[in-house]
Order: C-alpha cells, then sequence, then structure tokens
C-alpha cells in the first residue's frame, strides 16, 4: 500500500527547513564508593576477589556490603573468594551503540563466584571462548590486567575465560 | 477534598547523618543505612520486617541514575516491599506517606531523603536542566540568575530592603551556631553579608545556601500504631503541596503562590485560621536569603513588605514573638537539595519532642514546615505538625 504524506529529508533538516535545537549533556558525577565497595574495588587492584558473610543468614555475597538486606544487621565478615566461578546467565550481542552490527559480538555474563553463596557473582564480560560454546554452568576464571594497570574498577579484571 | 483527614498519621521515628560539605567516607546505601538504622531504633520497631511501605524523595538527573528506586531498598530493609520515588522534596514525600497510611492498606511507612550534593561535578548544568531547553537553555547563562530575577521583582513589589534580607542570613547563621549539625554557623553582620562578593545581583555570596551531603529516614503510623510505638508521637495535622506554571516568560513574578495555597491547603485540614497565632514557630525554606521572607508573606505569616522589618526587629529570633529557623535553616545547617525539607521537618520533630537541646523552644506544641524545589521551580509543600 502506498502512504500518503511528505518525508523529511537529510536536507530539510540541515538546511533549516525543518527547525530543532541541539543540547548537548554537562552531566559529570564522581560518585563515592564508600566502605563495603570501595574496599572491593581495592581487593581488585590487588588481584583479590572479596566478598562479604552474613553470620546470621549464612549468606556470602557479592558485591561485599557493609550490611546484609535481608536481615539488616551490620554483623559480616569479610571473605576472599576464588578468582573462579560458573555462568549464571549470558547474552551474546551483536548490536553495538549506535545501532550497527558488530562483527565480534560483546559477550556480557553474570558469574557466580566460586565460593559465595549460589546466586551472588560478577556482571562482566566472557573473551577467548567459541560465542557457540557458551552455555549455562560453564567453568570459567578472571583474567586480569596486569598490576601496573590496575586502578581499583571492576575492569580491573579484563574478562572471564573458560577453563 | 476533606475538610479534616480521615486517620490520623504520625511522624514516630527519625534517623539521620550528620549533613557535611564532603562524605568521601561512605556511599549514597552506606549513609541511608545509617540513618534508617537509627530511625527504625527511635520509632521502637522490633523489625524492619514491620514496614509496610517505602519512598525515596529523588531526582534521577541529581543522582545519576536513571529509575532511582531500584536502588533503594536494600539500604532500607525494603527488598520485596513496596517502594517507590517521589520525585519532589521530603515533604512531598510526607504528605505521600500519609495517604498511603489513609487508604488503609499500609499502616508504617517510611520516608527517605538524602543528598550526595559532593558527587556531581557539574551541580549547576545538572539545576539548568530543568529550564526550557528551546528558549531558556540557549541565552547559556548559570541558572541562579533566575533567584536574582525573582528577588529584584520582590524587592521592587513590597519594599523590602537589602539589610533586611541579609538580616535573615545573620540571624540563621547565628542560630546554626546552636544546632550542632550545622555546617556554616557564623557571627556575621549584615553590612558583611552584603559586603560579600555579589553574585546574582541583587544576591551576593552570603545570601546563597550552600549545599551539602547528608540522609534523613523517616518513620511514619497510623494513629493506633504511633500510639502503641512512641511516647512522643508528633502528628501531621495538614499537607498541601502546588504546582505553578513555571515558564520564566509567564510566571506570576508578583506573587509567591506556591506557598500562598500549599499553606491553604494545609491550613484547612489542620484548621488554622490564624498562623501567626495558632502555629509556634515556622521552618521554612530559605535557600536565598529572600525566599524566608517572601514565604513568610505568602503563607500569610506577615503582610507583604512587612517581614523583613519584622527580622531586623527580632521577632524572628528564637526568643521573638514568631520564632522562624531555629534550626539554623538552610543557609546555616546547608542545602540538601531534595532532602532539605527533610531539616526542616527534623528540627520540628527534635522541638515538638523538647528534644532540641541547647535552643529548645518554650512554647513549642504546633510548626509549620515550608519546602520550596529550588530554582527554577514554582512549586513547594507545607506540613502542620504537632504534639497532640
Amino acid at each position: 500500500m502506498e502512504l500518503k504524506g511528505t518525508t523529511i529529508s537529510k536536507q530539510d533538516i540541515e538546511s533549516g527547513k525543518v527547525l530543532f535545537t541541539r543540547g548537548d549533556p554537562n552531566a559529570h558525577y564522581t560518585w563515592d564508593t564508600g566502605i563495603g565497595i570501595g574496599r572491593y574495588l581495592e581487593g581488585l587492584r590487588k588481584g583479590k576477589i572479596f566478598g562479604t558473610h552474613c553470620k546470621k543468614c549464612n549468606r556470602t555475597v557479592i558485591p561485599p556490603r557493609v550490611f546484609c538486606e535481608l536481615c539488616f544487621s551490620p554483623n559480616i565478615e569479610w571473605r576472599q573468594l576464588k578468582e573462579t566461578g560458573v555462568i549464571n546467565t549470558f547474552s551474546i550481542c551483536y548490536v553495538n551503540w549506535d545501532a550497527q552490527r558488530v562483527q565480534t559480538p560483546h559477550l556480557p555474563a553474570v558469574i557466580e563466584i566460586d565460593g559465595a553463596t549460589k546466586g551472588h557473582g560478577i556482571l562482566h564480560l566472557l573473551d577467548e571462548v567459541d560465542p557457540k560454546l557458551i552455555k549455562i554452568g560453564m567453568k570459567v576464571k578472571a583474567v586480569w590486567k596486569r598490576p601496573e594497570e590496575r586502578t581499583g574498577a571492576i575492569t580491573d579484571i579484563q574478562y572471564f575465560k573458560p577453563y | 477534598m476533606p475538610k479534616n483527614f480521615y486517620e490520623k498519621v504520625a511522624i514516630v521515628g527519625v534517623g539521620y547523618t550528620p549533613p557535611r560539605p564532603l562524605t568521601p567516607d561512605v556511599s549514597y546505601k552506606e549513609m541511608i543505612y545509617e540513618a534508617a538504622v537509627k530511625s527504625y531504633a527511635d520509632a521502637n520497631l522490633a523489625s524492619h520486617k514491620d514496614i509496610n511501605g517505602f519512598i525515596t524523595c529523588a531526582e534521577d538527573l541529581i543522582e545519576g541514575t536513571s529509575i532511582f528506586d531500584e536502588y533503594t531498598p536494600d539500604q532500607l530493609g525494603a527488598v520485596q516491599k513496596p517502594m517507590h520515588t517521589i520525585t519532589g522534596d521530603t515533604l512531598h514525600g510526607l504528605a505521600t506517606a500519609v495517604m498511603n497510611i489513609q487508604t488503609g492498606l499500609m499502616d508504617i511507612v517510611v520516608v527517605e531523603a538524602h543528598s550526595k550534593a559532593s558527587n556531581i561535578k557539574t551541580l549547576s548544568h545538572i539545576i539548568n536542566y530543568a529550564t526550557d531547553p528551546i528558549l531558556n537553555r540557549p541565552l547559556n547563562v548559570h541558572p541562579t540568575y533566575i533567584a536574582g530575577l525573582e528577588m529584584q521583582n520582590f524587592l521592587n513589589r513590597t519594599k523590602t530592603t537589602l539589610e533586611q534580607c541579609a538580616s535573615v542570613v545573620v540571624k540563621n547563621k547565628k542560630n546554626s551556631l546552636r544546632n550542632d549539625i550545622g555546617c556554616f554557623g557564623a557571627t556575621l553582620t549584615t553590612k558583611e553579608v552584603l559586603e560579600s562578593p555579589p553574585t546574582f545581583s541583587p544576591l551576593t555570596q552570603l545570601q546563597m545556601a550552600n549545599h551539602v551531603d547528608g540522609a534523613v529516614v523517616f518513620v511514619l503510623a497510623s494513629q493506633k500504631t504511633a500510639k502503641k510505638l512512641s511516647k512522643k508521637p508528633i502528628w501531621i495535622k495538614g499537607c498541601g503541596w502546588i504546582s505553578d506554571s513555571p515558564t520564566l516568560e509567564t510566571r506570576n513574578w508578583a506573587s509567591c503562590d506556591y506557598a500562598k495555597l500549599s499553606a491553604k491547603m494545609a491550613y484547612k485540614q489542620a484548621n488554622i485560621k490564624n498562623p501567626k497565632t495558632q502555629i509556634d514557630f515556622f521552618e521554612v525554606d530559605d535557600t536565598f536569603s529572600y525566599k524566608e521572607l517572601e514565604h513568610l508573606e505568602a503563607i500569610g505569616v506577615y503582610k507583604d513588605g512587612t517581614a523583613g522589618r519584622a527580622c531586623m526587629n527580632g521577632e524572628l529570633d528564637p526568643d521573638g514573638k514568631t520564632p522562624v529557623n531555629v534550626s539554623g535553616g538552610s543557609l546555616g545547617v546547608g542545602s540538601l537539595l531534595e532532602a532539605s525539607g527533610s531539616l526542616r521537618t527534623l528540627e520540628i520533630v527534635k522541638q515538638l519532642r523538647g528534644e532540641a537541646g541547647p535552643r529548645q523552644l518554650k512554647k513549642a506544641n504546633t510548626a509549620l514546615a515550608l519546602s520550596w524545589r529550588g530554582i527554577p521551580t514554582t512549586s513547594g509543600a507545607t506540613l502542620i505538625f504537632s504534639r497532640k
């Protein structure tokens, strides 16, 4: 069916036939990481993964927090966890920010870290893996940046890969 | 609109972190957790699980996180409970909590508000996003000019003097010296205030509140539960909130209608005929010096052009006829952005409970809090509180 109407061309916009006002956001923040996440990031800088354990609920959670969100107690213990885990869920992403298709898909995944209570882990990226072979339950381990490159950020881990 | 509230609702718990210009030691979640733990203990709650609903007063652009109430349940003990954002001041949140309880569906409701202003590196730009993107923003002027426009009009209309505006700053910063959570207490003269660097004329530097970080959490309960939980419940007798037409080109510069009409709404519910005689003290927004005077006149405590003289004469002092901002207000304590109404309410709760320490007023039975959402808004809320 032929639709009636007038299309707007790129030229209409560029020539000012169609009016608009452009705005570029100037929104900058520096979020305080605080006690819990601050110590977590400090651990990553040292190549260590920390979680916290609530004795009352008998849960070890990661990312760590200075209180238990379930029983509301601040009575927690810090525990170093392993740098390995299993894939809880993942997605193979073929579309980039600008809606272009990408040649090498991005591979975000939730990785349940060994030593944490089931369901707790790190959201990160997978690499050194054939996307077709990724599956829930796959064992993966952290690939770290070199110590001198680490800044105390989640990106101090480059990605997780099967092992 | 009902003439009276269906069900009495009271504040039974309050907890807070002391406001500070910088708080790099804690995340906003940890700050809120501290305030929540204190508040629930103050309310004598057996468990956070007794709370039925939660409200956070926040703006996503201020937080730097969209759908911000996704990030508030953990630190409030609100996991798997009703939780929502009110994009307004704390007083808007408290009014919402009152209504939540009055539906009969909820018995205990928590209201949280906080500021991490120190984390916003381009706060003036964020505030500027509240102006019209097509007609106002292209002029590219720091948005506090809007306060300058409003003050100019107020001075011209009411014949209030600059010295009278400066006397608000002197009073509130002096009051803050007796408030242990005040960040900007000082002993100043009106001359010093007026000779501080000009900013957005007629404003000078010292006539503008500084932003601070902090969190405040309130527990509200229905009448029956409030009486069980607390020996000193503070009853919310009236709530009003108003948004005027905000357009800068055509707004009513000659009248502060959000204050006037929100107070009228609250007075009706609280059966207040004469605020000056029926209300013992006032905590009203003073983000800028003139705002305190403008607000007092809009809510009918003073006639147009007379609040400034009253401030100069000491009537608004803690020992005056009409104590205003005994806490030190935003000028003395600091501005908590959307949580500014929290500090107004916190002071009222302390005073009405008789727990205000060195600044305790002798007569503290009924009080009024008024908030304004800041430039460029024409939105505000009024709440009236009572010991009985």
